[in-house]
């Protein structure tokens, strides 16, 4: 395991306030702007629609009227799995997409990646897209094209990044003034500097003052499974570890969060113990 | 040791098999991958955007009403990101959608490059200085005709100087007709008025209420200014504030809210009602509005009329929700009550408004700590009178008519109409009617920067810079407690050869001559805001907003509200009302989606469901009890027909949305603009004819009877 030459690694994650967020999609523009997703005319097939942010809309299946909605962004969850043993990067043939131990970040090198798409195979959380094609925009678009991120070209996979440049940037600037450190707002990622609502929460899960750390207060022990009894992820059986975290007053939003039995609660059930 | 073949074929195998099983293949893969991903000469070609120095500009986003003030990330001159501005007191750093879109419909081909003409009908290019003298000799000779009330002018907002300044025009050419497109704000102006003796902008001190309980407003779908909605709302969930959502649709405010009462179609202001009377008959409200006009006249209505056994029937909502809804209403502190279809742009009826209203009222909630907010218009232009010739008097004499009325005939009163930056070809109710009333009107000047639906139609097109390309003051009212006045500023060069719609304004006034020109003393339009302005124009341009304490030096902020009067209430509920039909097209607002004078950019059409929008079909949702009366079933294709008209659609059948309702979305069906957006589902407003309020006269259809049948 590397370990991150200026000090405490870093892990960054998110917790995403499922009680505060209004679909309103910001997230998801903000995202694309900052990331130079390319759009098409049609963009209504969501299989070949890239979104690096989705948000899903969640029922609890009740009749009218007592039906329910819940919104959920969906990220990349840049999953730690075990020692950084995520789905995608174990299976990556390239080292297109690697985990890095210094800031908890999933990586996608798009000129690696060969576009074999094992990563989206074993993605469980479908967080990872295709490029079809390659990005055309009307003339006059590429004005509004960001260099801090590369374009993607047509056969490769790619994904959310934490905007990963934004920590570059925030990482040369430090250096620059002698810090070895990061504070909290010097880095955060586009989607949650959008948000309206203030429902997404972005910092360093390894740092006790962080508000991220403070509202899930992850239990390392355990594959950082949340201390908060509010405070969920999805598919947690799977042992992917992810750092997206949720947080949702209602039972049933929760419950959603993972495959559960119909006589199953699943405030009891536990990450499973992994060894190595 | 001799090699036989067999021996030599068991070690090429085994090799192979060796190999295979080793992770040489994986490595070597691993490898080649690294090594060559720089090579040169991939056929696959990639913009690679340009570097240069980064830089932020500060401005304020028009794109709604909501005034959200925006930084702008520019790389060399090219701005490359829209994010929220922090600190700003509207959004705080947060920023909507559309927002951030904005780029798209700056650098996005539906922009129109110069000025146009049509002649027979054909785009021509015509330069600015021959397109505005045409304009101002066809403007003259109207004049020279007696006929000066026949130029009309429809805006976005009649506030802010570029739109007084198109007041003005008019006014100096001699006609009263100026027109802006009326939103629900004009409703509660026109309440205010009724009720409380002088007319206002109303606003909400959400971030002070103790309980929010609204009539159908998409508090979180766009209503008032969307992003402070939203972290009100957070507000709210932090503090445990309860949000109560009346709407007959499960909306995003509705899905949001601690409490959704799913009312029956069109009968929101029955259940306000109905719980006015549960806090009279309760005596709940400990004498809040007991001292108001016409109150026992009032009290004696809604005990006689809506008791919440004729409301529980009415509106579908049980007897024992409209008794707890009263209750804790009455007991909350700081409760307020809030009505706006949706988005707020389609203003609801005289009725509904002053019912909501009187709510408010009752629980003492007007002008008081999280409560509804009566402010004066935030008039900060003092101009001198225009300079007014023989024409222009017996023009201005001549009184002012509707839009409606004067587009109603075959050969229309109005003989030249300019638009600035609205889309009626597109917004207005029933507007494939409207469409062919805009075609008949003889000279349409469309002051927009994009092709849409009214340039399309029109005779010339004066392309306007977006407004990340120019200065203009913004008036922001949008729901807030205190009005706030915003300066947009350039944050890119003009990219095209537009005019500013204010020096547009001064130069056709100039091509016009005589005391047209004469109402316009200013050199241009830079001088003309300045000079509005005064000295604070220095604390504005710096700042970029204006906040009540700077506002005072303009205006009059000292709220004059008297006693309300519930008299003009109860006339309005003896007007008579349409009984509800049986089945109700009804059409709403979602935040992904942009259902005003823009259309939504590319970003924003690809975040749109599927469950909305697939390939071009638009999805409709309908209860499963409705879908079975009509023999539907998920998914199936069907036709909306309306007296306005019909459409084929497709049914979404769900459970959040009540029986006896067609819910339809706002913002597509397009036809002008480009493929990224247009040609996409059905526009509702081509469904859902004008109703006007027997009592404002504004326009407050939000649905149509309606049939759906199989296709």
């Amino acid at each position: 395991m590397k370990h991150n030459q200026q000090g405490t690694p870093r892990k960054y994650g998110m917790v995403i306030d499922l009680d505060k967020c209004t679909g309103c999609g910001s997230c998801m523009v903000a995202c694309m702007s900052e990331n130079n997703v390319p759009f098409k005319k049609d963009e209504t097939d969501k299989l070949k629609s890239i979104t690096w942010m989705r948000v899903y809309k969640l029922t609890n299946g009740k009749p009218f009227p007592d039906t329910e909605v819940c919104y959920l962004p969906r990220p990349c969850m840049h999953c730690e799995g075990d020692h950084g043993h995520s789905p995608c990067v174990s299976v990556c043939p390239a080292t297109a997409t690697d985990y890095d131990h210094t800031s908890g970040i999933v990586s996608q090198i798009y000129t690696r990646c060969f576009g074999c798409r094992y990563c989206m195979a074993a993605c469980p959380y479908h967080a990872r897209y295709f490029n079809w094609f390659d990005p055309v925009w009307p003339e006059g678009m590429k004005e509004s094209l960001s260099p801090n991120v590369s374009v993607r070209m047509r056969g490769v996979v790619e994904k959310c990044s934490f905007c990963y440049h934004r920590y570059q940037l925030a990482m040369e600037k430090a250096y620059v003034e002698g810090r070895d450190t990061l504070e909290e707002d010097e880095y955060q990622t586009s989607c949650t500097q959008a948000c309206p609502s203030g429902a997404i929460i972005f910092g360093d899960l390894n740092n006790p003052g962080h508000a991220v750390h403070q509202i899930v207060q992850p239990d390392p022990a355990h594959g950082g499974k949340p201390g908060n009894p509010d405070v969920f992820r999805l598919l947690e059986r799977l042992g992917t570890n992810p750092k997206i975290y949720y947080s949702s007053s209602r039972e049933w939003v929760r419950k959603s969060g993972d495959n559960h039995l119909k006589t199953e609660t699943p405030e009891k059930t536990q990450a499973p113990e992994k060894g190595h | 040791m001799k090699i036989d073949r067999r021996s030599f074929l068991t070690l090429l195998a085994g090799g192979a098999v060796g190999t295979a099983l080793s992770p040489l293949p994986i490595k070597l893969m691993d490898d080649i991958s690294i090594w060559s991903q720089n090579f040169r000469g991939t056929p696959i070609e990639v913009p690679v955007p340009e570097r240069g120095p980064a830089s932020y500009v500060d401005s304020v986003c028009t794109l709604c009403p909501g005034g959200c003030g925006i930084s702008v990330r520019k790389i060399g001159d090219r701005a490359v990101k829209i994010e929220g501005k922090p600190g700003h007191p509207v959004n705080d750093g947060g920023v909507c959608a559309l927002g951030l879109s904005g780029l798209q419909l700056l650098y996005g081909p539906w922009r129109v490059a110069g000025p146009k003409k049509k002649e027979n009908g054909r785009w021509k290019k015509i330069s600015w200085d021959r397109a505005l003298s045409e304009i101002a000799e066809k403007l003259n000779e109207l004049r020279e005709a007696g006929k000066a009330d026949a130029i009309a002018g429809i805006a976005r907002t009649g506030r802010g100087t570029v739109a007084r300044l198109m007041q003005r025009l008019l006014a100096a050419a001699g006609s009263p007709h100026f027109f802006p497109v009326p939103t629900n704000e004009d409703a509660y102006t026109d309440a205010v008025a009724r009720m409380f003796g002088k007319p206002g902008t109303v606003g909400f001190d959400f971030e002070n209420s103790g309980y929010v309980l609204s009539f159908a407003a998409g508090l979180l779908d766009g209503w008032g200014s969307p992003v402070r909605m939203f972290s009100a709302h957070s507000q709210w969930k932090t503090n445990g504030v309860k949000m109560v959502q009346v709407e007959s649709r499960l909306s995003s405010t509705a899905a949001k809210a601690d409490q959704w009462v799913a009312v029956k179609p069109g009968t929101e202001a029955d259940l306000a009602l109905g719980l006015a009377h549960v806090i009279l008959r309760d005596n709940l409200n400990a004498g809040a509005a007991a001292n108001s006009l016409a109150f026992d006249a009032f009290a004696a209505l809604v005990k006689k009329d809506y008791t919440p056994a004729r409301m529980a029937a009415a509106t579908g909502v049980k007897e024992s929700i409209i008794v707890a809804l009263a209750k804790e209403f009455a007991a909350a502190p700081h409760p307020v009550a809030v009505c706006g279809r949706g988005d707020g742009q389609t203003p609801c009826d005289s009725r509904e408004v002053m019912a909501v209203t009187a709510l408010n009222a009752l629980v003492g909630s007007v002008n008081r700590q999280g409560g509804m907010i009566i402010g004066p218009e935030p008039d900060y232009i003092q101009w001198a009178k225009p300079v007014l010739d023989d024409t222009a008097q017996k023009g201005l004499a001549k009184g002012a008519k509707k839009l409606a009325d004067l587009l109603a005939s075959k050969t229309p009163e109005v003989q030249a109409l300019f638009v600035l930056e609205a889309n009626p070809a597109y917004t207005l109710h029933d507007a494939t009617k409207a469409k062919a009333a805009l075609e008949a009107v003889p000279l349409v000047v469309s002051l927009s920067s994009y092709m849409d639906e009214t340039s399309a139609l029109a005779d010339y097109i004066l392309p306007l810079p977006t407004c990340l390309e120019r200065t203009e003051d913004v008036v922001v009212t949008a729901g807030l407690k205190t009005p706030m006045i915003g300066l947009t500023q350039p944050v890119v060069e003009p990219r095209l050869d537009t005019r500013h719609p204010g020096d547009v304004m001064l130069d056709l006034a100039k091509a016009m001559g005589g005391t047209v020109a004469e109402s316009f003393a200013w050199s241009d339009y830079q001088d003309c805001l300045e000079e509005t302005f005064g000295l604070v124009y220095g604390k504005l341009a710096a700042e970029g907003y204006l906040q009540k304490s700077v506002l005072e030096t303009l205006i009059d902020t000292a709220v004059a509200v008297g006693r309300a009067d519930f008299a003009p209430l109860v006339e309005a509920d003896k007007k008579p009302r349409q009984t509800p039909p049986a089945l109700v097209l009804a059409a709403y607002d979602a935040m992904r989606i942009a259902g005003g004078s823009v259309a939504t950019p590319p970003y924003g059409m690809k975040i749109v469901p599927d469950t909305i929008l697939k390939k071009s079909d638009l999805y409709v949702e309908v209860n499963p009890e409705t879908a079975e009366k009509s023999g539907l079933a998920d998914g199936k294709a069907a036709v909306v027909e309306t007296p306005a008209g019909k459409a084929s659609v497709r049914v979404r059948v769900t459970h959040e949305v009540a029986p006896g309702m067609v819910a339809m979305p706002r913002g597509f069906g397009h036809t002008a603009y480009d493929d990224y957006v247009s040609g996409k589902g059905v526009n509702v407003n081509d469904l859902i004819g004008p109703v006007p309020d027997p009592v404002s006269g504004l326009d407050t259809a939000w649905g149509a009877p309606a049939k759906l049948t199989k296709a």
